[in-house]
């Protein structure tokens, strides 16, 4: 048995906790490697005897990053649980809180998480490798744009919501309270203004990332590729829908090989225990299990933004669109197996949420003060999903006949990237290390592959934490060979 | 003149309390100036190995956030506490559990079985459960406990200052940064929120009749909540008389009411039983039965009195889970 290991604890800039184990051969070569997922709260046990409408109050706290993603999942399950459905004014402001929050989390990655790898670069120092470096490097007008429309946006979803950190305001047939008129005028330049905003990034990023001939390979490259199924919900004309519609999987040449309501999850999607982390991993029952591998074979999938778009046949607003066929010329056609064009398909989908918003601040029902249909029906199950950031998620809910919680399940949006995160950092791993030789920057590369996924370990698992990084090199002998550390 | 080194940290948490420091918007740009981040996870790639390496009480203060729910968070944050002059408490998870603490009602053995093996989403006929320790082939795998019971902080280390809520609001979070800067600090222990009841600011005191009486024990979802009253007075259950007040009385603004993540005032030990008193003495009835039947019509009592409080609350935790 050979045991030389790296040890990569924790990984950074993302939302939550994870290591990543990676096994050397004799050669110095990757044998294998973990990516581990050290916590768990279990909402889905402590779920059990609340009384449903407080869930929406409640499964926000899986997530304070993304909890109008829970907050909107949960509500719909009450929707479905009370069979009631949401006034029309209800579902405008629901939809208008949900397309503000898109764009404000998706901005968040860009340029906290992800953004800064391409905007400092993948082997920049590491200590400016983070926000504070991007905005040295974009400028404190740049900087000064976003955290506006950031404070905008929340602004909106707290006025709505009560609050921005675990909204409120949605309840079972709607919403708790109307949408006046002036509050239409306050944030119709607030659209404007992201619409702008966003433009201006996708340039940035035309001219940092896709002007830069080495970054384009990278994203092109081998290393950040695997061939998968993709999921993600659509409207009737197959465009990308993050409130609502039908979930759309296709394989992995694109075409459809799936097309459910949400309350159908139970027949296409099954979860995989691992004992060696405290996630669970999500797969295509229909194609099943068969192991940390791409292909057609494999029943794992992609969810979030790329998936999204590759599940879709186009977005629903014009800007957004001329976009998306940009994107995938660029690539080479559809579906695109690069994990790195996550980053793209991410601002892509910024754009439309900018666009939708500005639609939705137009919408003659907004202000109707009939927000919210009472629920009369005996409750007894209900299923809800949106599309939040980071993937698909399902809130699943059963209920005595007053409505107290009897079992609740959560498919949580990172759980269905697990497998496929786990076999980017595999793969790069691989593709990067050899002979035993590591160096920090090659680390951060390897801790590059599941950035583009923006996952929320949070959302997965439940808890949050770090520890320091580390990588030592292990002999047989359990011996420290070589240790190195990023500062 | 070196800035003041502040670190903040996540424990069993959500990451809320990291975006109501992102969410100072322009303000977290003087933040920076002022102060000197040495630690934050989210958002920049310092390491514990770093905090290890600097000399005992060399942070000036800490903001850990999260409720103790895995080996590994302990660990952390006795760290944290040896390298630090100052913890403070931040959100309602540190503070008193948060909704995390809500897992006392179970325990290990129970949250297991329906995570891994129960629900109807899972695949797992050989019935696996992550464990401390995987061998593998190439060698072993390691992962923190999971404790049967969620702890606070402060039974956990010792604790300065707490700052109350789920999340922390802008304004007590820039007051408590600058009343450590310039060393105003109240007494060790204090929580850094005004002294009052959320009665006492919410907007709707004045909507209030001489004397609430509870007739019958409404759901939000059952009735159309008016925009105006006292949720009390509509009989919908409200946390604000056992709540600190402090919380920007956001919720109530959205026409919903209070679900205590601000915990208790000063005055009070047992956040639940002191919501419990409180309803108890808004109750009309005649008789026993009629008090029983009004008791009965609220449903998850202990789910709704301690909402976020149960670990810090004097059960502690549900006892012989079955």
């Amino acid at each position: 048995m050979n045991s030389q290991r790296i040890t990569i604890n924790p990984i950074t800039r993302l939302e939550g906790h994870g290591k990543i184990e990676i096994f050397l051969d004799d050669k110095g070569d990757v044998a294998t490697a973990a990516l581990q997922i050290p916590e768990l709260r279990g909402f889905e046990k402590f779920a059990e005897g609340r009384p449903a409408e407080e869930m929406p109050r409640i499964t926000p706290r899986i997530c304070g990053v993304c909890p109008t993603t829970h907050h909107m999942a949960s509500v719909k399950a009450l929707d479905a649980l009370y069979q009631v459905a949401p006034t029309a004014a209800g579902k405008a402001i629901r939809e208008l809180m949900y397309s503000a929050f898109m764009l404000e989390d998706h901005l968040l990655h860009f340029f906290f998480l992800g953004g800064p790898d391409f905007i400092m670069g993948p082997q920049s120092a590491p200590a400016g490798r983070n926000i504070l470096g991007v905005i040295g490097k974009v400028g404190l007008e740049a900087a000064g744009k976003l955290i506006r429309l950031r404070r905008e946006c929340r602004a909106l979803i707290e006025f709505i919501g009560g609050k921005v950190i675990h909204p409120v305001g949605c309840l079972p047939g709607g919403v708790s309270k109307p949408f006046p008129e002036e509050e239409r005028r306050r944030y119709k330049p607030t659209a404007e203004f992201g619409v702008e905003f966003v433009r201006f990034v996708l340039k940035v990023f035309h001219d940092l990332v896709l002007g830069n001939k080495e970054y384009l390979d990278l994203i092109l490259g081998d290393i950040y590729k695997h061939k998968t199924y993709y999921m993600g919900m659509v409207d009737e004309r197959n465009r990308v829908n993050f409130y609502d519609g039908l979930i759309r999987v296709v394989d992995p040449d694109g075409k459809e090989f799936a097309k459910f309501a949400g309350q159908d999850y139970l027949q296409h999607l099954a979860e995989r225990v691992e004992p060696w982390t405290y996630v669970k991993f999500l797969y295509l029952k229909k194609v099943g299990w068969k192991g940390f591998v791409d292909g057609k074979s494999s029943g794992v999938y992609r969810v979030a933004p790329l998936a999204r778009l590759n599940a879709a046949e186009g977005m629903a607003t014009p800007l957004a669109q001329e976009e998306y066929q940009k994107m995938y010329a660029a690539l080479g056609g559809k579906p695109a197996h690069n994990t790195l064009a996550y980053h793209w398909a991410r601002l892509i989908e910024a754009l439309y949420a900018a666009e939708r918003l500005r639609e939705l601040l137009e919408a003659p029902e907004l202000t109707d003060p009939d927000v919210r249909n009472i629920p009369t029906a005996v409750p007894k199950e209900g299923i809800g999903v949106v599309e939040a950031p980071r993937g698909t998620l399902f809130h699943h809910y059963q209920t005595d006949s007053r409505g107290i919680i009897t079992k609740a399940n959560l498919l949580v949006a990172t759980q269905n990237n697990q497998a496929a995160m786990s076999m980017s950092i595999a793969k790069a791993a691989a593709g990067l290390i050899k002979g035993g030789k590591v160096s920090e920057g090659l680390l951060n590369m390897v801790e590059m592959a599941f950035r583009p996924y923006d996952p929320c370990m949070a959302c997965s698992t439940h808890a949050l934490g770090e520890t320091p990084l580390v990588v030592r090199v292990l002999d047989s002998g359990r011996r420290v060979v070589r240790e190195l550390r990023r500062h | 003149m070196p800035k003041p080194k502040v670190a903040f940290y996540w424990c069993s948490s959500c990451g809320g309390c990291e975006e109501s420091i992102v969410d100072l918007h322009e303000d977290i740009l003087k933040v920076v100036e002022a102060v000197d981040i040495v630690f934050w996870p989210v958002a920049l790639d310092f390491k514990l190995k770093d905090v290890e390496a600097m000399p005992d009480g060399s942070i000036a203060v800490s903001f850990i956030n999260g409720a103790i729910r895995m080996s590994e968070q302990e660990e952390a944050v006795k760290l944290l506490r040896r390298k630090s002059q100052l913890v403070v408490a931040h959100g309602s998870c540190a503070h008193l559990g948060g909704i995390p603490g809500l897992a006392n009602l179970w325990d290990r053995k129970s949250i297991f079985a329906r995570v891994y093996r129960e629900v109807p989403s899972v695949d797992n006929p050989a019935g696996i459960f992550p464990q401390d320790q995987t061998l593998t082939p190439q060698g072993t795998l390691d992962l923190p406990s999971f404790y049967d019971t969620v702890k606070t902080l402060d039974q956990t280390i010792d604790v300065d200052y707490y700052l109350p809520g789920c999340a922390p609001p802008k304004d007590l979070i820039l007051a408590a940064l600058k009343a450590i800067l310039t060393c105003e600090l109240p007494p060790k222990g204090s929580v850094l929120a005004p002294k009052t009841t959320l009665c006492d600011t919410c907007p709707r005191k004045d909507s209030k009749p001489e004397k609430t009486v509870l007739k019958d024990i409404k759901r939000p979802h059952q009735v159309m909540i008016d925009p105006e009253k006292c949720f009390l007075d509509q009989g919908l259950i409200c946390a604000g008389p056992a709540t600190r007040s402090g919380c920007g009385e956001k919720c109530i603004k959205a026409n919903m009411p209070c679900r205590g993540c601000f915990g208790p005032t000063d005055e009070v030990q047992d956040q639940g039983a002191k919501l419990l008193s409180a309803l108890a003495s808004l109750y009309d009835v005649s008789d026993e039965a009629e008090a029983q039947k009004l008791a009965d019509s609220i449903v998850d009592l202990s789910g709704t009195l301690y909402r976020f409080s149960l670990p810090a609350s004097i059960l502690r935790r549900k006892q012989g889970v079955a």
